[in-house]
C-alpha cells in the first residue's frame, strides 16, 4: 500500500497547488538539456506536454500512430472547453467550477486533483487565445461563452462545433514550433508496444514503425502516456477507429496500477446504430442541448406510427410529447449531466418508448429554438453539426428533430496517479483521458478538453520537473541494456505468435463479439450476474482470440490488420478488467449503476460508507485475478450528498 | 446493393500498382462508404487474401484521416464532405466504383490506398504558428477582436489537413491549405505581429516540397470537405507579396 | 524583394502583371479597329501614326516583352505545375462542381491564342509596320493603308472563320485570366471574388465582341460589295 502515496500537499485546498509548486525542485536550463523526455500520443494532452517542455528546454521524442500529430482523436471534439472565467457575470468561481466537477463525477473524484484543474482552467483560455485558437466572439469582441450539462452558468468557450479541433491544431501548431526548433523529435505512425523499465524506473519504450514494421528501441529519462482513453473495447463507441488502450495496458503489465477501470461514460446524444455492419458512432454534441429539448411520445401508438414511418415527429402535439428530463429534473432540464441524460433515455426506450425501429432512439427536437431564435441563429450555433448529422442520416434536422440514443464516449477511469501525475512506476507519467484522476464516476462536458491542456501546459512541465531534478546524473539511456533487448524480443514474439495462429476469423469478427458482450453486460446498466458472465465470457473469447484469429500478410508493412490485432488482444484484457472493477463495486455512482443500487425514483444510490475510494487494479501476471488497493477519497471542502439536478 | 469495385493495389511505395476489380454484394444503403470497404476488407481476410488498406480513423469527418479519389472525385461525389462521410446512397445498386490513391507527387503511395502526408507537417512547422511559450500571456479578453475577424479566422481555421486541394488541383498545389492557415492567423491581431514572416516561410517551404503553383481553378475549394473558399488564396498572395516587397 | 520572381507566388504574379498589361493593348486595339468600322480614313491616320516612329516601336517592344513574359512564364508554370501532379494521373477524373473549363485549360487556350497571332502578324505586322522599317513594300499595299489590308482580308471567309475561332479562345481567356489577375494579386475576398468573376465576363464578351464586330462589319461589307 506504500506505492500508492496520492502525495495531496497539505494545507487548505485552494493553496495546495501554489504551495506545492513552491515546494518542487526545478531543473536548471543546462540540465534540461541533458534530460530525454518521450512523450506518447499527441493529443491536446500529448501535444500539449511535448510543446511545453520543448520550450522548456528538454529533448522531447513524441510518438502518434497517425500519420500527423494532428489527426490525434482530441480533434474530434466538438462543444466547448470549460474555464471559471465568469466573463457572463453569472457568479462562476473556481470553487463553483471545482464542486460542479465533483458533483458531476458523483464524489468519486480526488478534490485537490479538481480543484487544481478548475483553478488552471482560465490559464489555459488565455493560452488558446495567445496561440491564435478562434474561439467565438461577441459582437464587441470579446468572448463568448455557452451552457453544458451539469452546470448553472456559462463557462464554456467554443469555435463553432469544432472546439477540439481548435485546441488541438493550437497546440499542434506550438509543438510544430518547437519540432522545427529541434526541440521535440516527431515520430508519426509509431505505436507503443511495450514500456522498458530499468531498476524499477520507466526509461523507454519499444515501438512499432506501422509503415515498415520495424521494431525500435527508445530511451529517455521520463515517459508520459498521453494515449486517451479505451473506450474501443466496446467496438462501437464515439472512439476514432485507432483509438485504443494498449499503452495503457502496457504500463499497466509492467507495474503501474489501474484505478477505477469500469468508469465509462456513456454520452446521451450519439447518431443511433442502424444496423450490423456500423463500425462507429458519431456524437452530436452536448452543446445542441443548450437549446435542443429532448422528448418521446406519452402514447404508445404514436410511438407504433412513428417505428412504422406513417406518422412524422412534427405531426405530434406538444401535449402528446413527454420532456422527460424537463418533466424530472426541473432545475437542469435538459442540461443533466451525461449519465443522467443517458439512463434517462435508456428508462425511456425499455419502457418502450423508443421512437427508431429499432426502438433505441429518442428525440432532440429544435422546433422550440428554432421558432424563438430563427434558423439562422440556429445555423450560426450549429451549423457543421446539423450538416453532418445530414450528411450521415439524410434527414434535415431543421425540419424533423434529430434521433439520438446513448453511447460509449470516453473513460474516466485509467492510469492511477498521484497528485504530481506519475504512476506507481518512478519516471512514468500518465496526462489526460489516460489517467483517471479528475473526472471522478463521471465527468462534465467540455471537461475533457480542459483536463487534457491542463496537464499538459500547467501541471506536468512543473511536476515532472520535480522528478527529473533527482536525474541529472543520470547518463543518456542506453538502449542496448538488457532490459531493452528483453522487451524487443518480447514484443517480436508476440508478433511472431499473433502471425503462427492463422485461424479463421477476422480481427473485427471477435471485437464485435467483445463490443457485444461489453455493451450488454457492461453498459449503462449493469448488474452482478451481468458482470460475472462477462468475466466467462471475456474469457473464453480471449482464448478463443489466441486460436481462432487470422491476421492477413507479414511484419514487415503496412499492415492495419497486425495493428488491430495487437490492440484487440489488450482489449480482451482489459474488459476483464472492467467487469471485475465494476463487479466489486457494489453501489451506483455516475457513469457505473448498478441495478441492484438505485433510489426508488431509479437515480444511482451511492454508497459512501463503503465505497468511497479508487478502486485501483495491480497486474498480477497473465490469467491472475489482479490485486485490488484502496486509494480512500477524502473530502474536506465538499460535503458529500446525494447528486441533485431536480430543484 | 451490389456494387463492382475497381481499386488500386500498390504493394509498397516502389512496386508498380494496378487496378483489381472486387464485388461487393448486399450493402445497405444507409451503410458509409468506409464500412462498405470494412466489409470487403472482412470478406478478403475470410477469403485469405490481403485486404485493402486505407487511412481513417474518426470516422466523422473531422480528423482529416481519410482520402480517396472516388469516381473522380477526391472524397467521392458529394459536397463539403471527406469520404468517411460518404455513405452508399449516393450511390446506385449495379454502379462500378473506381477508388485511387490521392496523386500528387508531394503525396507518395504508401501502399494500396494511403498516401504519405506529412509534407502537410512540414510546411506547417515552417511558420504555421504563432511564437508564444506557454504562460506569460494576457488575459483572453485584452485582446478584442471583432466578431467579422474571428469568424472568418474561424472559417479558415476549420481546414481538416486531409490534402484534398492536393489531390484535385490539377498543379498539385496545396495553396489552399497553406492559405488557410495563412489566412487564419492573419485575420488575428496574435497572429498579424509575425504574419510577413509566417507567410514567406511557409511558402518557401510549399515550393521546396514541390507542389505546383495555383492557377485560380478553384477545384480545391469545390472539393474542400469544409469549403474553405479560395478567397483565403487572395489573402495569401497578399500576405506573401506586401511581405516580399518589404523585404 | 529577395527571390520574389522563383516562388510560385512570384511566377504567378508575373503572369498576372502582363496578363493586365495585355489586357490594356487588348482595350487600345479594340479602340483602334472600332475607328476603322467608322471611318477607313481616321484608321489610316492611325495607322500612319503608329509606324515606325520611335515611340511606336518602343510601345511595340515593349508591347513584345509584355507576350513574351506572359508566354515564358506560361510554359515554365506548366512544365512545373505538370511534376508536381506527379508520375502516375488518375484513372477517372471529372471536373468539380462550380470550376470553369476556361480555368483548367489556360494553357492550350493560350497556345490557340499564339497561332492567332502568328497569323496576325503575318496578315499585317508584316505588311505593315516590318515594311515601314524595312522600308519597302512587302504587301499588296502601302504599309499605312491598315482600311484596305482589313478589307481585303476578311472578305475572304476562311480567315473570318479563322479569326472568330481565335476570338473565341480569347474570350475563354479572358474570363478566367481577367479576375485570376486580382486574386493573385491579393486584390480579392469573399465579397469580390464574384464581382471580379462577373467584371470579367462582362469585359471579356464586350471586347471580343467588339473585335468581332469589326470583321463581320468588313465581310458583310464586302458581300455587298461597298455598296452598303
Amino acid at each position: 500500500m506504500a506505492k500508492l502515496d496520492s502525495k495531496i500537499p497539505a494545507g487548505p485546498l485552494a493553496e495546495k497547488w501554489s504551495k506545492h509548486k513552491a515546494d518542487i525542485r526545478v531543473v536548471s536550463p543546462a540540465n534540461k538539456r541533458k534530460l530525454d523526455i518521450i512523450v506518447v500520443g499527441t493529443g491536446l494532452g500529448g501535444a500539449s506536454a511535448a510543446a511545453t517542455l520543448g520550450e522548456l528546454g528538454y529533448n522531447v521524442k513524441i510518438f502518434c500512430i497517425s500519420d500527423s500529430p494532428r489527426r490525434a482523436h482530441s480533434i474530434a471534439a466538438q462543444g466547448g472547453i470549460n474555464a471559471a472565467k465568469n466573463y457572463q457575470n453569472d457568479n462562476d468561481s473556481v470553487f463553483r467550477l471545482f464542486y460542479d466537477t465533483i458533483k458531476g463525477g458523483d464524489y468519486r473524484a480526488r478534490e485537490a486533483n479538481v480543484y487544481r484543474l478548475a483553478e488552471v482552467s482560465n490559464n489555459i483560455i488565455d493560452q488558446c487565445v495567445a496561440q491564435g485558437v478562434p474561439f467565438a466572439r461577441d459582437y464587441g469582441g470579446l468572448l463568448d461563452n455557452r451552457s453544458f450539462g451539469g452546470a448553472q452558468v456559462s463557462r464554456t468557450f467554443y469555435a463553432r462545433g469544432q472546439t477540439g479541433q481548435q485546441l488541438l491544431l493550437g497546440a499542434y501548431a506550438a509543438l510544430n514550433r518547437q519540432i522545427a526548433k529541434g526541440s521535440v523529435k516527431s515520430y508519426p505512425r509509431h505505436e507503443m508496444l511495450d514500456l522498458v523499465l530499468i531498476d524499477g524506473k520507466a526509461r523507454g519504450i519499444i515501438t512499432r514503425n506501422l509503415i515498415t514494421g520495424e521494431i525500435e528501441r527508445f530511451g529517455a529519462h521520463a515517459v508520459v502516456i498521453a494515449t486517451g482513453g479505451y473506450g474501443n473495447v466496446f467496438f462501437l463507441s464515439t472512439n476514432a477507429m485507432n483509438s485504443n488502450g494498449s499503452a495503457a495496458w502496457q504500463c499497466y503489465k509492467k507495474g503501474a496500477f489501474f484505478a477505477n477501470p469500469c468508469f465509462t461514460q456513456i454520452h446521451p446524444t450519439c447518431i443511433p446504430v442502424h444496423g450490423t455492419q456500423q463500425s462507429k458512432l458519431t456524437l452530436m454534441s452536448e452543446s445542441l442541448r443548450n437549446d435542443g429539448r429532448i422528448w418521446v411520445p406519452k402514447k404508445k401508438e404514436d410511438v407504433e406510427l412513428l417505428r412504422a414511418k406513417k406518422k412524422k415527429a412534427s405531426d405530434i402535439p406538444e401535449e402528446d410529447r413527454d420532456y422527460y428530463l424537463e418533466r424530472r429534473y426541473p432545475a437542469f432540464g435538459n442540461l443533466v449531466p451525461r449519465d443522467v441524460a443517458s439512463r434517462a433515455a435508456k428508462e425511456r426506450c425499455d419502457a418502450g418508448y423508443g421512437v427508431n425501429d429499432t426502438g433505441l432512439a429518442v428525440f432532440l427536437d429544435f422546433k422550440t429554438a428554432i421558432d424563438r431564435l430563427g434558423e439562422d441563429v440556429i445555423r450560426a450555433r450549429y451549423g457543421n453539426l446539423f450538416q453532418m448529422y445530414e450528411k450521415i442520416t439524410d434527414v434535415n434536422p431543421y425540419h424533423e428533430p434529430m434521433m439520438i440514443y446513448p453511447a460509449v464516449h470516453y473513460t474516466m477511469g485509467g492510469i492511477w496517479v498521484d497528485y504530481n501525475l506519475m504512476t506507481t512506476i518512478p519516471g512514468l507519467y500518465a496526462i489526460g483521458e489516460a489517467n483517471f484522476s479528475d473526472h471522478g464516476a463521471n465527468r462534465l462536458g467540455a471537461s475533457a478538453l480542459m483536463q487534457g491542456l491542463a496537464d499538459g501546459y500547467f501541471v506536468l512541465p512543473y511536476t515532472i520537473g520535480d522528478y527529473l531534478s533527482h536525474e541529472i546524473q543520470s547518463p543518456k539511456v542506453d538502449t542496448n541494456a538488457p532490459e531493452f533487448v528483453e522487451a524487443e524480443k518480447g514484443v517480436k514474439e508476440k508478433i511472431a505468435k499473433l502471425f503462427s495462429i492463422q485461424g479463421k476469423e477476422s480481427v473485427d469478427d471477435i471485437h464485435k463479439k467483445l463490443g457485444h458482450i461489453m455493451w450488454e453486460n457492461v453498459g449503462m446498466a449493469r448488474t452482478k450476474e451481468s458482470l460475472e458472465k462477462a468475466i466467462t465470457e471475456i474469457q473464453a473469447l480471449r482464448k478463443d482470440f489466441w486460436k481462432n484469429v487470422r491476421i492477413p500478410g507479414t511484419n514487415e508493412e503496412f499492415n492495419q490488420e497486425l495493428e488491430k490485432a495487437i490492440r484487440l488482444a489488450d482489449f480482451l484484457e482489459l474488459g476483464e478488467l472492467m467487469a471485475r472493477d465494476g463487479l466489486h463495486r457494489q453501489e451506483s455512482c455516475g457513469g457505473h449503476f448498478r441495478v441492484e443500487y438505485q433510489t426508488p425514483e431509479g437515480e444511482a444510490l451511492r454508497d459512501d460508507e463503503h465505497f468511497a475510494y479508487v478502486a485501483v487494479w495491480e497486474y498480477q501476471g497473465p490469467d491472475q485475478e489482479p490485486k485490488l488497493d484502496k486509494e480512500p477519497l477524502v473530502f474536506e471542502a465538499v460535503h458529500l450528498a446525494q447528486r441533485n439536478y431536480k430543484d | 446493393m451490389n456494387l463492382t469495385l475497381k481499386i488500386w493495389r500498390q504493394k509498397n511505395a516502389k512496386a508498380p500498382g494496378k487496378f483489381v476489380t472486387y464485388k461487393v454484394e448486399n450493402i445497405s444503403p444507409d451503410t458509409s462508404f468506409l464500412e462498405m470497404l470494412d466489409i470487403l476488407n472482412n470478406d478478403l481476410i475470410h477469403k485469405g487474401e490481403d485486404p485493402v488498406v486505407f487511412d481513417h480513423d474518426c470516422r466523422e469527418g473531422i480528423c482529416g484521416m481519410c482520402s480517396l479519389h472516388i469516381n473522380g472525385f477526391a472524397h467521392g461525389p458529394d459536397t463539403e464532405i471527406t469520404t468517411c462521410q460518404l455513405h452508399m446512397r449516393k450511390f446506385k445498386d449495379g454502379d462500378t466504383i473506381t477508388i485511387e490513391p490521392w496523386r500528387s507527387r508531394a503525396f507518395p503511395v504508401i501502399k494500396d490506398l494511403a498516401v504519405d502526408r506529412s509534407a502537410f507537417d512540414k510546411i506547417l512547422q515552417a511558420g504555421g504558428f504563432i511564437s508564444v511559450n506557454t504562460g506569460g500571456v494576457p488575459d483572453a479578453n485584452t485582446i478584442p477582436i471583432p466578431k467579422k475577424d474571428a469568424d472568418e479566422s474561424m472559417d479558415a481555421a476549420a481546414c481538416i489537413g486531409c490534402g484534398a486541394c492536393v489531390a484535385t488541383c490539377k498543379n498539385g498545389s496545396a495553396m489552399l491549405f497553406v492559405a488557410a492557415r495563412v489566412s487564419s492567423l492573419a485575420k488575428l491581431p496574435q497572429g498579424r505581429i509575425e504574419g510577413a514572416r509566417r507567410a514567406k516561410a511557409m511558402v518557401a517551404k510549399m515550393d521546396e516540397l514541390g507542389f505546383g503553383a495555383c492557377t485560380n481553378t478553384g477545384a480545391c475549394e469545390a472539393q474542400c470537405p469544409k469549403g474553405i473558399s479560395i478567397a483565403h488564396i487572395a489573402r495569401l498572395n497578399r500576405e506573401f507579396l506586401s511581405a516580399k516587397l518589404k523585404d | 524583394m529577395g527571390n520574389l520572381f522563383s516562388s510560385s507566388i512570384g511566377r504567378k504574379l508575373i503572369m498576372s502583371i502582363s496578363g493586365l498589361f495585355l489586357i490594356l493593348f487588348l482595350l487600345f486595339h479594340m479602340s483602334m479597329n472600332l475607328v476603322a468600322v467608322f471611318s477607313t480614313e481616321a484608321y489610316n491616320m492611325i495607322c500612319e501614326f503608329l509606324g515606325a516612329h520611335w515611340y511606336a516601336l518602343v510601345g511595340t517592344l515593349i508591347l513584345a516583352a509584355g507576350f513574351l513574359f506572359h508566354i515564358v512564364y506560361a510554359f515554365i508554370l506548366t512544365i512545373k505545375n505538370r511534376q508536381a501532379r506527379g508520375t502516375q494521373r488518375y484513372a477517372v477524373s471529372k471536373k468539380e462542381e462550380g470550376v470553369s473549363w476556361a480555368s483548367k485549360n489556360m494553357f492550350v487556350l493560350g497556345v490557340i491564342v499564339i497561332l492567332g497571332l502568328l497569323l496576325h502578324f503575318y496578315n499585317f505586322w508584316y505588311n505593315m509596320q516590318f515594311a515601314e522599317l524595312v522600308g519597302e513594300q512587302v504587301g499588296p499595299f502601302g504599309p499605312a493603308d491598315g482600311a484596305a489590308y482589313i478589307t481585303s482580308l476578311f472578305s475572304n471567309p476562311v480567315f473570318v472563320i479563322l479569326y472568330l475561332v481565335w476570338f473565341a479562345a480569347l474570350w475563354f481567356h479572358l474570363t478566367h485570366g481577367f479576375w485570376s489577375a486580382f486574386q493573385t494579386l491579393g486584390w480579392d475576398n469573399q465579397i469580390w471574388i464574384k464581382r471580379w468573376k462577373c467584371i470579367a465576363n462582362v469585359f471579356a464578351t464586350v471586347v471580343m465582341l467588339c473585335f468581332a464586330l469589326v470583321v463581320i462589319v468588313f465581310f458583310l461589307r464586302s458581300l455587298c460589295g461597298g455598296a452598303c
